[in-house]
């Protein structure tokens, strides 16, 4: 693969893993945020306001990031893939202004309206336009899981001539891995925000262990996460049995199976070697793949050798998935667990807080994880037996590709870094009331 | 065939003068900020807060129709301006952020953050007038052209300056709206210089525009001469209505603002004009770049059924902030 291919699958993976970590928090947390408006506006009550004010804030800067890391991606698909324009243009592109009519405009204004009118707007108005910004994060999850998933498996075009174009927008929406994918990448954010939400909260009682709204967050976060962490686990599984279908080669490579044969095995544990086209050190449960996604020990599942060239590189979507799951596990069992450790209002003990200031971000992990699955494991497609990844490269040169790397990199790590930092601080010191009185002590300091 | 690229042409036109006009005047007071007092600050910010992210949000649509109408300049255009175009992201993005976190930190942090959102605002008007600058040449590298876009960009950093000063001018009161007053006239400098050197350029630089601009036939002179005289009285409207308003005569407070908007839309038809129906004059038209016309007529009906609703309520989030802004409101 040449030089400015790699850079620019390179700068491309960088800024949509980057972009994804912010709407995977938001798409989730605006409907959480939905819940405790309603409850601020059912009893009145001051600690719903003050539980309010502090997750908005939270949204509000998780939003900023993933506006600006976003803007960057609408620039990208031109200058680093003109190929992909060039070529399936005529159903991405609806498909992407789509996005931007009927959500970005919606979730802006109304995130205007949400931030600053709650003074302004009748409180049934204020409602309304937080309901709105949810809706508008689900819309824009929408519209680009459609065309990912279009991408993946794609269906409804058609070719006029010279042009590929849109036979059946119906079909192409609706694409075979469409409902799965959808349903997956919803849970997961709602996964994600519902670990975020836990996650600070028990820091928050870590520094202040009698603070009730804390407490009260916290358990929201667990039990949400209780109840969607076994949904996605059931919805991961039909999701690898439609990527079966539609993808086989995919599939071998999460499975480490390098050789087409009857009564797979179920490799637990592995190190593939592309060389010999066998894992090393493998721990496995004998006939186990077969069993599991063809219902039957003695099926014949396809491997690598099947696909030829046309097959991804194992290792990355082989241990991808495995990080994946075993986060999707990891997050099941301390949800549950915590369901139990707040069960009758008891604040748990500080090794459980602990281990939930720890799982703050875990949905990051499995959601990065997940997404290195899917792309990687759609190579050398682009779009799967329409468009190569390598066809769809050009254009700018390696030198420009290799600056902007480097300043989009010191970019993010530089807002990585203020955002955790921000976030943690915000909550663990008691957020309102500190933020406050510290802020006008920092103006005063200024004047 | 012929008619829908030319209404994704006036689409896409119209998008973009939103933007400039929209995001021109949130990140001319970001540019201001230094300019002011840490109090001042506060009140600045809470005069964009509720609305820089929806008038970002236009540039988007910019780029998408773009990329959807014309993927052949899409990718032209913005691989020809790679470098600009990063640095005018890193910028955005240093604002954009700023907003947020220069609210939550403390101390030294935020001062920092005040910078940046400062710097960030700077680095992407300037960026965007670079690129202007770039692309009125066509994106020819030289020495010449490009110290001729770095005034096109001063111009254009200007030119939000006076909109964001203007804009001041509306929502602020007291001691701010008096040195904005004073912002704005300073900006109407730099615009003058930069709607010359833009307007002299594009003749210079291709015949097409030459030809359109001075071999002139009946119903088109009208339009020609129109343009200049109109941006002339628009620009001396802003001069004068400053002025009476510094010296505390009775004049509305939108009207600077309103003259700076005018400013704006003529300049952008003037340049609409020349280019017309180039994309990239003199190498690429419209009909060439376009996109199979199933993909464009699909995103036209949706745009039709949905601007209105975008245009209500944004019209709706402008009337909920109305009025002068206060440090306090931004306390969300
Ligand atoms: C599953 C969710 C998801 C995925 C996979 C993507 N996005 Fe995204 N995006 C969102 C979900 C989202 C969101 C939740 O809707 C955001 C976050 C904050 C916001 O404004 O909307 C957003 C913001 C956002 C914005 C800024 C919108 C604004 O100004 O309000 C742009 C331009 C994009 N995205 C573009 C893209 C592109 C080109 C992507 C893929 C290549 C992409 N996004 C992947
Ligand atoms: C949002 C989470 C996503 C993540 C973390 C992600 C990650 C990645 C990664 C790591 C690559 C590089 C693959 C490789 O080099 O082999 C890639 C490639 C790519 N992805 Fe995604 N992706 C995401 C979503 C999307 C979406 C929603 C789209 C389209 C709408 C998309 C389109 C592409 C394209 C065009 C490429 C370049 C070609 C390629 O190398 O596969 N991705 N992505
Ligand atoms: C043990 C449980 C899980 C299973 C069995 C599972 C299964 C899968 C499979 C098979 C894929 C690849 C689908 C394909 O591209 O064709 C996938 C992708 C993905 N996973 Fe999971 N997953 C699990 C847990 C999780 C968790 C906990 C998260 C995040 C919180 C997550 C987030 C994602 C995302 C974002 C993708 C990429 C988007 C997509 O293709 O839907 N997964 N998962």
């Amino acid at each position: 693969m040449d030089e400015a291919v790699f850079l620019a699958r390179a700068q491309f993976g960088l800024n949509i893993a980057f972009h994804i970590l912010f709407p995977t928090i938001t798409i989730a947390l605006a409907w959480i945020l939905v819940y405790f408006r309603v409850m601020l506006a059912r009893t009145g009550d001051a600690s719903w306001l003050a539980t309010y004010k502090l997750w908005v804030k939270v949204f509000a800067l998780t939003f900023a990031m993933g506006v600006v890391s976003g803007i960057t991606m609408s620039f990208q698909f031109g200058t680093n893939w003109p190929g992909f324009m060039n070529n399936v243009g005529n159903v991405a592109g609806p498909l992407l202004a789509y996005e931007v009519l009927t959500a970005f405009f919606l979730e802006a204004t109304f995130l205007g309206v949400m931030l600053f009118g709650m003074n302004r707007v009748p409180g049934w108005l204020h409602v309304l336009s937080t309901v709105l910004v949810a809706v508008g994060t689900s819309i824009s999850a929408f519209w680009i899981l459609a065309l990912n998933s279009w991408m993946h498996t794609p269906a409804g075009q058609t070719y006029d001539g010279a042009a590929l174009i849109a036979g059946d927008w119906w079909q192409i929406i609706f694409n075979p891995s469409f409902p799965y994918r959808l349903t997956h990448m919803m849970l997961a954010s709602g996964l994600t925000a519902a670990f975020v939400v836990a996650g600070l909260s028990a820091w928050r009682l870590l520094n202040e262990r009698s603070d009730a709204a804390a407490l009260r967050t916290l358990r929201v976060g667990v039990v949400l996460a209780a109840i969607l962490a076994p949904v996605q686990i059931l919805v991961g599984d039909l999701h690898g049995l439609n990527t079966l279908e539609h993808q086989p080669a995919k599939i071998a490579a999460m499975e480490g199976i390098w050789k087409t044969q009857k009564g797979a095995p179920l490799v637990l544990f592995a190190f593939p070697n592309a060389r010999t086209q066998t894992n090393d050190y493998a721990i496995q449960i004998p006939k186990g793949a077969s069993l599991i996604l063809k219902h039957d020990p003695e099926a014949e599942l396809k491997g690598i050798d099947a696909f030829a060239l046309d097959a991804p590189p194992v290792a990355p979507v082989f241990f991808a998935f495995r990080i994946m799951v075993g986060m999707g596990v990891a997050m099941f069992a301390l949800a549950w667990f915590g369901v139990w450790a707040t069960r009758r209002g008891a604040v748990p003990a500080r090794p459980v807080l602990w281990g939930f200031a720890a799982f703050t971000f875990a949905g990051w992990i499995a959601t990065l994880a997940g997404w290195i699955v899917t792309e990687v494991g759609r190579q050398p497609w682009l779009v799967t037996g329409v468009l190569r990844t390598v066809e769809a490269a050009g254009g700018v040169s390696g030198a420009s590709l290799g600056a902007s790397l480097t300043a989009y990199v010191l970019t993010y790590g530089l807002m990585l870094l203020a955002y955790i930092v921000v976030l943690t601080h915000m909550t663990g010191s008691g957020g309102e009331h500190a933020v406050e009185s510290a802020k006008s002590a920092a103006l005063e300091g200024t004047t | 065939m012929t008619f829908l690229p030319v209404l994704f042409t006036v689409l896409m036109g119209a998008a973009v003068l939103a933007y400039v006009v929209l995001d021109g005047y949130d990140l001319g007071v970001g540019m201001l900020m230094p300019a002011a007092d840490a109090e001042q600050q506060e009140v600045m910010v809470a005069s964009i807060g509720p609305f820089w992210d929806a008038n970002e949000t236009w540039l988007v649509l910019g780029i998408g129709l773009m990329l959807v109408a014309f993927p052949l300049a899409h990718g032209m255009i913005l691989g020809a301006l790679y470098l600009p175009v990063v640095a005018m992201l890193v910028g955005l993005m240093l604002r954009g952020v700023a907003f947020e976190f220069r609210l939550k930190a403390l101390g030294w942090h935020r001062e920092l953050w005040n910078w940046l959102f400062w710097f960030g605002s700077f680095l992407a008007s300037l960026a965007q007038g670079f690129m202007l600058g770039l692309y009125i040449t066509g994106f020819e590298t030289d020495f010449a052209r490009l110290g001729f876009s770095l005034l096109v960009a001063g111009g254009v950093c200007g030119g939000y300056v006076l909109l964001g000063a203007t804009w001041l001018v509306l929502r602020t009161e007291g001691a701010l709206q008096r040195l904005a007053l004073g912002w704005a006239r300073w900006g109407l400098w730099w615009v003058a210089l930069g709607v010359a050197l833009v307007s002299l350029a594009t003749p210079a630089m291709s015949e097409t525009v030459r030809d359109k601009w001075f071999v002139l036939d009946f119903p088109r002179t009208f339009i020609v001469m129109l343009l200049p005289l109109v941006s002339a009285a628009a620009w001396l409207w802003v001069w004068r209505t400053t002025g009476q308003l510094k010296r505390g005569e009775s004049v509305p407070e939108w009207a600077p603002f309103a003259g700076a908007v005018a400013i704006f839309v003529c300049a952008f038809t003037g340049l609409a004009y020349s280019l017309f129906p180039y994309l990239v004059i003199d190498r690429l038209t419209i009909w060439e770049a376009a996109a199979h016309p199933s993909a464009l007529s699909a995103v036209a009906w949706g745009a039709a059924v949905v601007l209105p609703f975008i245009v209500g309520y944004t019209v709706f989030s402008y009337r909920v902030f109305r009025g002068k802004a206060k440090a306090g409101l931004y306390g969300h």
